[in-house]
């Protein structure tokens, strides 16, 4: 059966079989990334093996348990803590949680009794995927980054952190050099436990600034 | 009681909810480690897309301002022209439609 008569066969290949059945392209967005891709490829500007690994890296491997990690050691560890606050980039390195150049400019802040931190990126939504791996949803959203800054205690009672009027609310609006990430209080109840357990109770969102640590029953 | 606009406590979405977004990511990972560009010019390309555009309330449009900065900072740093990317989606579009199911789609 010959084809129909369609410019899209007049490419000069054989048409000795029914091509009525092509496929429908995917969507105008996925094809522009295909067409960067294979362009800079064709540049030996771009690896796609390396495209594979990276999405595979952010995807699977890094994630908020590299930053659970950094601030159980800092919570265990209190000269590490100290070399944290003074410079996260080089205390991440040293945990062996380079994110490459994504974690650089890295800036470590401390929760304490009488301040509370939060993190966002009026911006671009920047964030510190080398320790908390890739942005949830609701951080990259307009009202967050534009409330955040203007009504932070609002948008924290709203994720059901209510801060007591005594404690100071520092908003951290993160540019193009430096992003942030938090160190949350140490839940009280766990001394003595070790950097693994306390690990389980540092959720993403208190790193961001939204939530507090886990309770120490909570692990269970 | 969350606000509409800002679901903090609700389930999330999956971070990326289409594979391209997927690989728009891994693209400007990629070329700002092998030093195409920094993260500087990366972060304000971004930020010019997102205030030039208009930004769904829910954050949903974040890949196609990604995307888009994308493309403008390659054809800014001369990696690729704007022309060239367009007739390459083209032809894309045309293997997609010339290529029968199961079979791998490549360009002729």
């Amino acid at each position: 059966m010959p084809p129909p008569d369609d410019h899209r066969h007049d490419r000069g290949h054989s048409h000795d079989h029914d091509h009525d059945h092509g496929q429908a392209p995917p969507s105008d967005m996925a094809l522009r990334v295909k067409a960067l891709e294979s362009l800079l490829a064709e540049k030996g500007l771009v690896d796609p093996a390396a495209l594979d690994a990276i999405i595979d890296t952010y995807e699977h491997k890094v994630g908020p348990r590299n930053g659970a990690r950094v601030v159980a050691r800092a919570w265990t560890d209190p000269a590490f803590r100290q070399r944290l606050l003074a410079d996260a980039t080089a205390a991440i390195i040293e945990l062996g949680c380079d994110g490459g150049l994504e974690g650089r400019f890295l800036v470590a802040l401390e929760n304490t009794p009488e301040v509370h931190n939060l993190v966002v990126c009026t911006l671009c939504s920047c964030y510190p995927w080398a320790v908390l791996g890739l942005p949830p949803v609701w951080y990259k959203s307009p009202p967050y980054r534009s409330r955040a800054v203007i009504d932070p205690r609002g948008v924290l009672a709203e994720f059901g952190l209510r801060i007591p009027d005594e404690v100071e609310v520092r908003v951290w609006d993160s540019t193009a050099e430096v992003r942030y990430m938090v160190v949350p209080e140490r839940p009280a109840g766990t001394e003595g436990w070790t950097e693994e357990a306390l690990a389980a109770l540092v959720t993403r969102d208190s790193m961001i600034g939204v939530g507090r640590g886990l309770a120490p029953e909570a692990a269970a | 009681m969350t606000t509409p606009e800002l679901d903090a406590s609700g389930a999330e979405p999956a971070v990326f909810a289409e594979p391209w977004q997927a690989e728009a990511f891994a693209l400007v990972i990629h070329l700002q480690r092998t030093g195409a560009f920094t993260w500087s010019e990366w972060t304000q390309a971004l930020a010019t897309e997102i205030a030039a555009a208009g930004e769904a309330a829910d954050g949903a449009r974040y890949y196609e301002h990604w995307l888009a900065a994308l493309e403008s900072l390659v054809t800014h740093r001369g990696l690729a022209a704007r022309e060239a990317l367009v007739a390459r989606k083209e032809a894309w579009a045309e293997a997609y439609e010339r290529t029968p199911h199961g079979q791998p789609v490549t360009l002729s």
